[in-house]
């Protein structure tokens, strides 16, 4: 579904991602873990199409298509989920209003009728309810006065309501704590498992692992991928640390 | 009176206009002077949208009484020099509310100038400017407010924010405050910035094309200048108009 091959990519002048190769089929989860500063990130900002991050050399394929050819938006539309590390502020502009322009934009572009209001809420109540979020909060202002939880917690929502073919989860799990954590994982795991989907999962821990039990696990170092394996590779990591698995 | 000849740039209220703009208009357009007289304890809601494709200048003289009010809403767009202008004497415990926004590029000059009179104690005002430029566009809100010597437990507020889409683009506050009562609250504050590009990856990458995205910010951006307006149908409008402008703007 998502082939990368051979990815370059700077951010200013500085090289971070230094020929990454990657391949995530349908119907896997895949995560990647790595110390700071290996270039986590910039592989999602790059996959999202997010500006001053460019690609030197490379490419990435996404359902049989040039994925860097398009627009942000356009990534959206083809199925592609960015769940963001930080995610944005928007003051003045709903969370009802931003979703439902956005799922009716993406079905747009994809020659799909738009949702009604009434379809839209009750979708959204349902995804809202899938992560135990309180649809009072979807009525507010996008992020704002949310908490690091509330955030995280909202961009799954988000996922659930667009419904992607794809998802690329930059640290999900920061800023959760335990329960959330839960709530947050069984999501992922309702939304995006499934044959004809999958899940770039980026993390630092184990513990989203728990929840959401990767396929496949690879480490990203110096801005390439160093290691592949199985759910074991992450144990292995989270027991005896980066330096000395990858030694 | 009438006035012999049009004003200059030397005149602190004609600063940043637009003179071509405005010798277009001709000094005639200058007498014309709305005048609203509010008695005591009433109240009146005035919307405006300025938005033809010939200069426009709108003077409003608005006299309120005690405990009355006053509230003023304005989309300030169109295809030339524009300039709305505001001059209210407030009595005991009266009220003047403004929100207004300028938008728009082409090299347009866009204008708000208010003078607000606090004569008498107690008296409340708050003004909202937002403006959105583009396309080496400006838009100017020229802002005066006077508290008079005893015209104590004043309140007064001027709030404007600048948006400009583009370099090139300009925005120009001018408050002035002249305050001779010890007991009040007289505010004021002024930024200018350009659209947050975080936003506007975030919103692309749930599927909003770039314009949506812009259109969606501006809006919220905007909304402030016209949340005290309670009529909805009048808020949308307003805002339509605004939005309306904003069509074809630089992404």
């Amino acid at each position: 579904m998502l082939e990368i091959t051979n990815l370059h990519a700077s951010v200013g002048d500085k090289p971070i991602l230094k020929g990454l190769t990657l391949s995530v089929p349908a119907g896997e989860v895949h995560a990647i873990m790595g110390p700071n500063g290996a270039g986590k990130s910039t592989l999602s900002n790059v996959l999202g199409g997010k500006p001053g991050y460019e690609v030197t050399a490379g490419s990435v394929t996404f359902r049989g298509e040039d994925l860097l050819a398009l627009e942000p938006h356009e990534r959206a539309a083809k199925g592609l989920f960015l769940g963001f590390q930080y995610p944005v502020e928007i003051p003045g502009v709903s969370n009802v209003q931003f979703l439902r322009e956005s799922l009716n934009a993406q079905r747009k572009a994809r020659g799909e009728e738009p949702l009604s209001g009434g379809e839209f809420l009750k979708l959204a109540k349902d995804k809202a309810g899938l992560l135990k979020m309180d649809m009072e909060m979807l009525k507010r202002q996008v992020n704002v006065g949310f908490s690091g939880g509330e955030k995280k917690r909202a961009e799954m929502v988000q996922m659930g309501i667009l419904d992607p073919a794809f998802a690329v989860l930059d640290e999900t799990d920061s800023g959760l704590d335990i329960d959330a954590l839960r709530i947050v994982g069984a999501g992922i795991n309702a939304i995006m498992r499934a044959p004809d989907k999958a899940v770039l999962l980026i993390t630092h821990y184990q513990r989203l692992l728990d929840v959401v039990k990767p396929d496949k696990v690879s480490i990203l170092a110096g801005g390439r991928i160093v290691e592949t394996g199985g759910p074991e590779l992450a144990l292995r990591l989270e027991a005896e640390g980066y330096d000395a698995v990858m030694a | 009176m009438t006035l012999a000849t049009l004003p200059t740039r030397r005149d602190e209220a004609w600063r940043y206009a637009d003179m071509d703009g405005l010798a277009r208009l001709g000094v005639a357009a200058l007498d014309q002077w709305q005048a609203i007289d509010v008695p005591a304890g009433e109240s009146v809601t005035r919307c405006l949208v300025v938005g033809s494709d010939a200069p426009e200048l709108h003077r409003f003289r608005v006299t309120l009484g005690e405990g009355a009010t006053a509230a003023f809403f304005v989309t300030n767009a169109g295809g030339d020099y524009t300039r709305v202008e505001v001059e209210v004497r407030l009595a005991k415990g009266a009220h003047f509310e403004f929100g207004g926004v300028t938008i728009g590029g082409a090299g347009v000059t866009r204008e708000f100038v208010t003078q607000v009179v606090h004569a008498e104690p107690e008296a409340t005002s708050n003004q909202t400017v937002r403006a959105v430029h583009w396309a080496g566009a400006t838009g100017n809100f020229l802002g005066e407010i006077k508290v008079a010597r005893h015209a104590q437990k004043t309140d007064a507020a001027q709030d404007f924010k600048g948006l400009l889409l583009e370099a090139g683009a300009s925005a120009n506050a001018v408050p002035q405050l002249e305050i001779f009562a010890d007991d009040v609250k007289c505010a004021h504050g002024a930024t200018v910035g350009a659209l947050e590009e975080a936003a506007r990856f975030y919103m692309m990458a749930r599927g909003l094309d770039p314009a949506t995205a812009q259109r969606l910010l501006v809006q919220a951006f905007i909304g402030d200048a016209f949340v005290a307006l309670e009529d909805e149908a009048e808020r949308e409008t307003l805002l339509d108009a605004a939005l309306a402008a904003l069509e074809g703007a630089k992404l």
